[in-house]
């Protein structure tokens, strides 16, 4: 029992070795964001010194860095995150159970649709996309979660109907018999059985919609409106040399709400990323 | 109880009124879904038989872009240099994960903590993440007065590195999850004929998690082949050379990448070239995922 129990101990401090390692790029990107621009390259990995530490100014200075004001790119990005995600989890679930009740030819061709829709690379649609956005209007902050609902449908549809599948018809018909309509049966009986979908959805949502770089940046006028995303990647687009210490900052600003919400629901988030592994 | 439900025609007790209520429930995902991807897909396949610079001047050519497509040496070069990253990516994630999931699934103090800690990088965006490592690499490499983005090298080990980081994490959850539904009995009966600890992972656990092994095998290599924020913030396909027939080629640009700067880049001429480019890459990732299908179908039956 003794060589198990080593074995158990070499394991932990191995893995607690690999922790580590897998801690240090986020590391190297606190200590940098405190750091003069000139030092960040050369002395990548030390701790600031009385040399290089730079304090907070990178911080103020990222603030209006590559001509767009960084708080404005985080304001857009989380319109558009709770947007989209709010319009994607509302209207997928209400099609995913009118789908799986109805089950009529129009819902079947809707579903398979759906389904095909989820193995189709972005690249394949993007240029006609951005076309089709731009015609409708739907090229701002306030209108693109419509994009977003038609680009993410597919998966959260089909998450859903697997869901409504699983549940007994026999709540709903009980609902019915009490004179519910099918409009107050979804709200009221459907939609509060879906909540573990709903936040394993939600979960892959917000997760794509915040990251997402293409979409947006094809689809909205980037003078005008950019997402977190768009403005660290403008930050180098815009001139050949870019202030990495001031770049870090930010970087490190747009991951602590990230590494927050982590933290705080880790628990659903793994669960909603373990359930939509369907989708590569 | 049923039979009062049972509507004309409904396939289920009360379809018949739910079905009243279509425009309702079906009508804004429909709408949004064929703006947003039915009708930009049937543009798509249709423009990439056609010459364009603005939609609306379109003029079908034939299958001309498609032959300048497969002649274009830039888009051959990102299909090969995208397939070798797949696989090499692929192999070395699926490993890492794996170990890295079966060692937590030992009973380990602290498991939970190091689970957290290797999901993290998953939930940083691509473009982040590109800037991470390119500051790291170039941290590391100015020692040697050299840069990630002047060998080629550089940028495909470096794009491995920042795939692993962040892909281990989310596989390993998928393995996590498999080995825990490994049936504790055939362990314990392998336990008592007397089996090794390796014959017991060759011979009971891996065939046992098969299905994992299927889902995290396509999982990253459609993940390998569709990659384009990480490739674009790390390297953005530098360095370039220049072939003899005077067309420059980059060396680290994969196929996403290419079919972007095909669309966005210098010359405006390309798009239908660039549209065509997008089909066979859909073709491609399509292809791959239903492989997958099948695959992962006929497991299911096995079981």
């Amino acid at each position: 029992m003794s060589a198990e129990a080593r074995r158990k101990t070499i394991l932990s401090v191995v893995l607690a070795v690999i922790c580590v390692i897998y801690v240090l790029p986020v590391l190297t990107v606190v200590i940098n964001s405190f750091k003069l621009n000139t030092f960040v390259k050369t002395d990548t990995f030390a701790l600031p010194n009385a040399e290089s530490a730079a304090g907070f100014s990178n911080f103020i200075k990222g603030m209006t860095f590559g001509n767009y004001p960084f708080w404005k790119s985080a304001a857009y990005s989380v319109v558009i995150t709770f947007l989209s995600t709010t319009l994607i989890l509302l209207f997928t679930s209400m099609a995913a159970w009118y789908i799986a009740r109805v089950n009529s030819l129009l819902c079947k061709v809707i579903y398979y649709l759906c389904v095909f829709s989820m193995v189709v690379p972005f690249q394949m649609v993007m240029y006609t996309l951005s076309k089709t956005a731009d015609s409708l209007k739907l090229n701002t902050p306030w209108t693109i979660p419509v994009v977003y609902l038609g680009f993410g449908a597919g998966l959260a549809i089909f998450m859903f109907v697997g869901f409504v599948k699983s549940i007994p018809l026999e709540i709903e018909e009980a609902a019915a018999i009490d004179g519910c309509g099918p409009v107050r049966t979804f709200f009221s009986v459907v939609l509060p059985m879906l909540k573990p979908t709903l936040i394993s959805v939600g979960i892959l949502e917000i997760m794509w919609v915040w990251n997402d770089y293409l979409l947006p940046v094809l689809v909205l006028d980037i003078n005008e409106y950019r997402t977190i995303p768009i403005h660290i990647q403008y930050l180098k687009g815009s001139y050949g040399t870019v202030d990495l210490g001031a770049t870090m900052a930010l970087i490190l600003l747009s991951i602590i709400p990230v590494i927050v919400f982590y933290l705080t629901c880790q628990k659903h988030i793994i669960k909603g990323v373990a359930a939509g592994a369907v989708k590569g | 109880m049923k039979t009062l439900f049972k509507g004309a025609g409904g396939s289920s007790p009360g379809a018949q009124q739910i079905s009243r209520f279509g425009l309702l429930f079906l009508g804004p995902v429909t709408a949004a879904f064929a703006i947003g991807f039915v009708w930009p897909f049937l543009q798509g396949i249709y423009l990439s038989f056609c010459k364009f610079r603005l939609i609306r001047d379109a003029k079908f050519i034939g299958i001309s872009n498609y032959v300048q497509a497969f002649s274009d040496s830039s888009f051959r070069h990102a299909f090969w240099y995208t397939a070798m990253f797949a696989v090499v990516s692929l192999v070395l994630i699926n490993v890492l994960a794996f170990a890295v999931a079966y060692a937590l699934t030992q009973g380990i103090k602290g498991s939970n903590l190091f689970r957290t800690v290797f999901f993290m990088p998953n939930l940083i965006g691509g473009i982040v993440l590109g800037y991470i490592w390119s500051m790291i690499f170039d941290g590391i490499l100015s020692r040697f007065n050299t840069s990630i983005l002047l060998n080629a090298k550089y940028g495909f080990w470096g794009l491995i590195i920042l795939m692993c980081w962040q892909q281990v994490g989310y596989m390993m959850i998928i393995y996590i999850a498999g080995l825990q539904a490994v049936p504790e009995d055939m362990l314990e009966a392998a336990r008592i004929d007397g089996a090794s600890r390796w014959q017991t992972l060759f011979k009971v656990t891996i065939p046992n998690v098969m299905p994992s092994i299927t889902i995290c095998t396509f999982l990253s290599l459609t993940n390998g082949f569709k990659l384009f924020d990480q490739n674009l913030a790390l390297t953005a396909g530098q360095p370039f050379t220049i072939l003899p027939n005077g067309s420059a080629v980059k060396q680290t640009e994969m196929l996403a990448l290419n079919i972007y700067n095909t669309f966005y880049g210098q010359s405006t001429a390309s798009q239908g070239v660039a549209q065509a480019k997008a089909v066979l890459f859909f073709i491609l990732v399509a292809g791959l995922g239903l492989i997958q299908l099948y695959f992962t179908r006929r497991k299911e039956v096995q079981q």
